[in-house]
């Protein structure tokens, strides 16, 4: 039985127990979100307790209903940020490697100019151009993660492309297409995939912070930038749990998609198989 | 020294087009923005209160009748003379503001940026030497944790303990409240800038201790390592002569291009602490949408940016001898 538990098992088991808690934070947070509106002012500033485990608010709101509520919407926008700044550098760092010199010349001098300005700034300036709210966290932090692996993406595809059986088939006559979809994209997709998963911890945190600074989403929504940004108003005052326990849960969320992401990674390497 | 001067002058030239880019998207993007300036300085109701000419003086005021082309080549121009225009929120010259709060901030960034760095290096060479050991296990562990932490919060989080809780340093601003500014000390505004720095640092060491890691295990899995045992060497002289001289050029890439996140650091930090520095300004002029403002502080982080890229492109030559030779042949 000993034997038969490899490296490559566990990490399959941790990266299917991490998803469990994700999908059970998304979804605890999706039915919690009505009772995270609720205020009631006899229950104001209360410490944690049996009954408010990360106590309530000035408000009388109950901050774990609230956390968690934070948290679910955070997990989405960052699948959707993820992904829409994952497919954006995949097709431009492809279209950089394979679409001849201008192009790639084109692309890499817009991805040396977006990581010119600091992330934070850019952030900001795009969320600026989309009139903040929702859609501005959303364009914010997607159309600016691109740029890092767009750059991994294109060296890749240089790479590839220099490879004995691509030139092979090249000569073979095999159409470009067919190359694109039988050589490169099997190659590429692990990339990705790993890639999505790892950008994960960047977008959530991106939205915490922009929203925290006022440049995401709107103070009606329980979104843990906002959370936190209120609670700054009342630490002074000693109500320490406003602040500890809603970042501790974002903290332990983004712990748990940088695992996920790095046991990806060991099980979609095919040198490690043996281990 | 001749190729070296038409190494740097081509980079150099490089570097100002890309300038030139970031300011040019900048605008676009803030004069993308659907936000009403007025809207969001004055207030709608406080606007419902106005005549219409005063309307029109504030929307000129705010720039907005005129034409996007004509008032980025307005602001070019001005900026290629050394003007960088009026902050709309400030209303002193934008050049004198960034001039103040880069003063400020540059004490937090130099700090953290050097702290980190090196003991970030210290950190990553010693976690890759003793790779699957426990010294290593700790040290990965630590950047992890650090890597997934917001810096904000972390920053709310020293605030709590060393501020609230505690008492021992001040809660925020870069000197005492309620002081005559010919009073403050500069022990007063070390104190200040304590925690600030502390969080900086802390965050920044993480990244930097990571990649340098991987760099490590890389050169100790690497077959003049193995010869250099086979021969006896001792691992301090292994790690002096072998492992410092490789992850050297990795580490000056790590240390400048950290420079990018320290700045994006600076800005939620300085939030946080309310550290009347660049990154605070940053802050106020994009939610009060102060365009000359926000466009300065684009351009001169970005070229603190691309100047870091380009110092570092130039120690490369310094420090490898291979590089030098391989550019001299060019």
């Amino acid at each position: 039985m000993k034997k038969d538990w490899n490296r490559r098992k566990s990490a399959a088991v941790l990266f299917s127990a991490c998803a469990f808690v994700l999908c059970a934070v998304t979804a605890a947070g999706l039915l919690l979100s009505d009772y995270a509106m609720e205020t009631d002012f006899t229950q104001k500033n209360l410490s944690p307790s049996l009954s408010h485990l990360f106590g309530t608010d000035w408000m009388g709101r109950d901050m774990l209903a609230r956390t968690l509520t934070g948290l679910s919407l955070s997990i989405r926008i960052g699948l959707l940020t993820a992904l829409v700044s994952c497919v954006l550098a995949l097709l431009l760092g492809t279209a950089a490697a394979t679409l001849g010199r201008r192009v790639d010349a084109c692309i890499s001098w817009c991805v040396d100019l977006f990581l010119g300005i600091p992330h934070i700034l850019l952030v900001m300036l795009l969320s600026l151009a989309f009139g903040k709210g929702l859609a501005g966290v959303v364009a914010g932090v997607s159309l600016s993660h691109w740029p890092a692996l767009a750059r991994v993406v294109r060296a890749e595809v240089f790479q590839l492309r220099q490879a004995p059986y691509l030139l092979a088939a090249e000569k073979l006559g095999v159409s470009r297409f067919a190359v694109a979809r039988r050589h490169l994209l099997p190659h590429l997709l692990a990339q990705f995939l790993t890639g999505l998963i790892l950008q994960f911890p960047h977008a959530i945190l991106h939205e915490a912070s922009i929203t925290f600074l006022g440049f995401g989403l709107s103070p009606e929504q329980p979104a843990v930038g906002i959370i936190l940004s209120e609670s700054m108003r009342y630490l002074t005052t000693g109500k320490w749990w406003l602040a500890l326990f809603p970042g501790l849960s974002l903290v332990l969320v983004v712990l748990l998609f940088a695992r996920m992401g790095e046991r990806l990674r060991q099980m979609g390497n095919p040198a490690s198989v043996h281990q | 020294m001749k190729h070296r001067l038409q190494f740097a002058g081509k980079k150099l030239i490089r570097m100002l087009l890309l300038l030139l880019g970031v300011s040019l998207a900048a605008f676009l993007l803030m004069n993308a923005s659907p936000l009403d300036p007025l809207e969001t300085n004055i207030g709608q109701a406080a606007l419902g209160s106005m005549s219409q000419e005063q309307i029109a003086g504030l929307q000129e005021y705010w720039g907005m009748d005129t034409p996007p082309v004509e008032r980025y080549l307005g602001w070019l121009s001005d900026f290629v003379r050394g003007d960088m225009g009026t902050s709309l929120l400030y209303r002193q010259p934008v050049a004198q503001i960034i001039g103040q709060r880069l003063a400020s901030s540059l004490w937090l960034m130099a700090f953290a940026w050097l702290f980190s760095g090196i003991l970030g290096l210290i950190l990553g060479v010693t976690a890759g030497a003793t790779r699957g050991r426990w010294p290593d296990k700790l040290i990965r562990g630590y950047c992890l944790l650090i890597s997934s932490t917001p810096a904000f919060w972390l920053a709310i989080l020293l605030l709590m303990v060393f501020s609230v809780w505690l008492g021992i340093l001040p809660i925020g601003l870069s000197v005492p409240i309620g002081m005559d500014a010919a009073g403050v000390t500069l022990a007063d505004r070390l104190r200040h800038a304590v925690l600030p720095a502390l969080t900086l640092s802390i965050t920044g060491v993480a990244n930097i201790a990571l990649h340098t890691r991987e760099k490590m295990a890389d050169i100790m899995e690497s077959d003049y390592l193995l010869f250099a045992r086979a021969r006896g060497e001792s691992g301090r002289s292994i790690l002096l002569r072998h492992g410092l001289r490789n992850v050297a050029l990795p580490a000056i890439t790590l240390q400048f291009a950290s420079i990018s996140e320290i700045i994006g650091g600076s800005v939620l930090v300085e939030q946080v602490f309310s550290y009347p520095g660049l990154g605070q300004a940053a802050v106020t002029a994009g939610l009060g949408s102060d365009l000359p403002l926000l466009l300065g502080i684009t351009v001169v982080t970005a070229a603190m940016v691309f100047g870091g890229n380009l110092a570092a492109d130039l120690l490369y030559g310094a420090v490898d001898p291979r590089i030098r030779r391989r550019a001299a042949k060019r």
